[in-house]
């Protein structure tokens, strides 16, 4: 019903199913790309002539329309970064390094896992993961043991893991984060393609978002900073744009958000977010949650017919992405084989290896969709599955 | 048999098929035929590196010839380690060591596997070319 406003889907017959590595942009974000470099190509933030001024408008009002999107209290909070990997290695590195300890889920993806080996922590030493039990499900009980034993600690958690599509209740783990002086923040790649989210809702204190998974271009993204912790976090980098004075003895810089957006910006990538938000604004989230659902649950049905296939979690708590094997198969043969089908799906590890490891597997076939499939993607990956199968049965 | 002529016979099968699948399906069917390997030798150390799946080989030699034998826990790889091993198993050390060669080239495997397993295949014949050079 909505690839007509997706121009990919007029130029290709993929079967697109790997939504939550990277989804398609609509036609209007590929546009104000275009619209950019034709019409308006300039600095932001610098030069005051007229096309300037508008690529800095245009520019600002993508941080307008970000800040509205997920509720932040004022533009400050929102800092452009070059996407979630970006945003955690920052927040990681200007921010969390001084914390003793650091709360991770056991399904986080290597970008919420790496910025901390990077620090010279691991598993009991400065890094503490809390336990998963049936079904994937975020051990509470465990998590509240930690930060008993770990106050004032830094909780950095997946809000829905890439590889698996559990939902993780991340309003229950900032308040009970809270409870023992905990900071938060929240790995919200897989977010805003799926849901709502409102800061003063969750209150959290840091949320790291996606742009390219969330219908922008790719190379951009966000991290919103709680108003409190502006002024903690230190600058990442710094370069043009983030100054307010200098000489060659020192510095100041400027206040958020500019002192954290040094050099020149993804201009484009910005407002290209900027349209992908108000693009979902006019679709609304109240219907991508009831087509996805449905999608998704026709999905699950249907992969539940196929014989010798293996899930590791139910579809309770979970959007997104469905993750299956089959017993005695290789993932890796059933996705060169559907790839040949027109089936665009991911198999391997999905970064996220140390799940993987837990649950002695390789990797997965991982389906993500997006609320622009629909049945009719679903009954052709089940098509290509089954011819896959056949293929690879002694 | 030159090992020039075992690729240009491998070749001339894989183009017998002009659709993709067809190809993987003879790939597949190529896999069924190699002899099992014997798990003591699905070690580590046999292990070929740049394979997304896991492809052993073992070398053996007799009188002045190297014979191959390997395996993957993958059903097409299984059928890359066939043809590879019917390409350069039972070659003399020297036919061996003069290869020089873009074996995903000669066999225009670019147009059917991915870069990723295109790196594995290239990994088959730098452990053929480590155990000659051993040899």
């Amino acid at each position: 019903m909505f690839k007509k406003d997706f121009t990919y889907f007029e130029n290709s017959d993929i079967v697109y199913l790997d939504n939550a590595a990277t989804t398609q942009k609509p036609k209007a974000v590929v546009d104000s790309q275009i619209e950019y470099y034709e019409e308006y190509c300039a600095n932001t933030h610098r030069s005051n002539f007229g096309d300037a001024n508008k690529a800095t408008l245009k520019f600002e009002n993508a941080r307008k329309t970000l800040k509205e999107f997920i509720n932040a209290k004022n533009k400050e909070e929102i800092i452009f970064t070059k996407g979630v990997t970006e945003s955690i290695n920052f927040i990681a590195s200007s921010y969390a390094k001084d914390f003793k300890t650091i709360i991770i889920s056991s399904l986080e993806h290597h970008s919420n896992i790496v910025p901390w080996h990077m620090q010279g922590r691991s598993l009991g030493n400065g890094l503490e993961v809390v336990k998963y039990n049936k079904n994937l499900n975020f051990d509470m009980e465990h998590f509240e043991e930690l930060l008993k034993e770990n106050p004032k600690s830094f909780v950095s958690i997946t809000h829905i893991s890439n590889a698996f599509g559990k939902i993780h209740d991340i309003k229950q783990i900032i308040s009970i984060a809270h409870k023992y002086d905990s900071v938060v923040m929240i790995d919200g790649a897989q977010s805003l393609a799926h849901m709502k989210v409102d800061m003063q809702e969750l209150d959290v204190d840091f949320f790291a978002i996606s742009g390219h998974k969330t219908f922008a271009p790719t190379g951009v993204g966000a991290i919103y900073i709680k108003e409190k912790y502006l002024k903690d976090v230190k600058a990442y980098q710094t370069g043009g744009a983030t100054i307010d004075q200098v000489d060659f003895n020192s510095s100041t810089l400027l206040d958020s958000p500019y002192k954290f957006e040094a050099g020149t910006q993804n201009i484009a990538g910005v407002i290209g977010f900027g349209e992908a938000l108000e693009y979902l604004n006019h679709i609304g989230y109240e219907n991508i949650e009831t087509i996805e659902k449905d999608v998704f649950n026709y999905l699950n049905q249907e992969l539940k017919k196929l014989p010798n296939i293996e899930f590791y979690n139910d579809i309770s708590d979970s959007i997104g992405s469905r993750s299956f094997n089959f017993k005695g198969l290789i993932h890796d043969d059933v996705g060169i084989l559907v790839d040949k089908m027109k089936i665009a799906l991911r198999v391997g590890h999905h970064c996220a290896q140390p799940i993987m490891k837990s649950l002695n597997i390789k990797g997965t076939i991982r389906v993500s969709i997006s609320f622009y499939n629909d049945y009719s993607d679903v009954d052709k990956l089940i098509l290509a599955l089954k011819k896959a199968l056949k293929m690879l049965e002694n | 048999m030159s090992i020039e002529k075992r690729v240009e016979d491998i070749k001339e099968d894989l183009e017998f098929f002009e659709d993709e699948l067809q190809k993987y399906e003879y790939i597949i069917d190529l896999g069924k035929k190699l002899d099992p390997l014997d798990e003591k030798y699905q070690i580590p150390a046999n292990l070929v590196h740049g394979c997304t799946s896991q492809v052993w080989l073992i070398c053996e030699q007799v009188d002045n010839k190297l014979i191959f034998k390997g395996t993957s826990d993958a059903i097409i790889v299984k059928g890359l380690v066939y043809m590879i091993l019917q390409i350069f198993s039972d070659s003399t050390i020297e036919e061996l060591k003069d290869v020089d060669m873009d074996i995903v080239h000669e066999l225009n495997l670019s147009e059917i596997i991915t870069p990723n397993r295109q790196s594995g295949v290239i990994g088959m014949i730098k452990k053929i070319k480590e155990y000659t050079l051993k040899a």
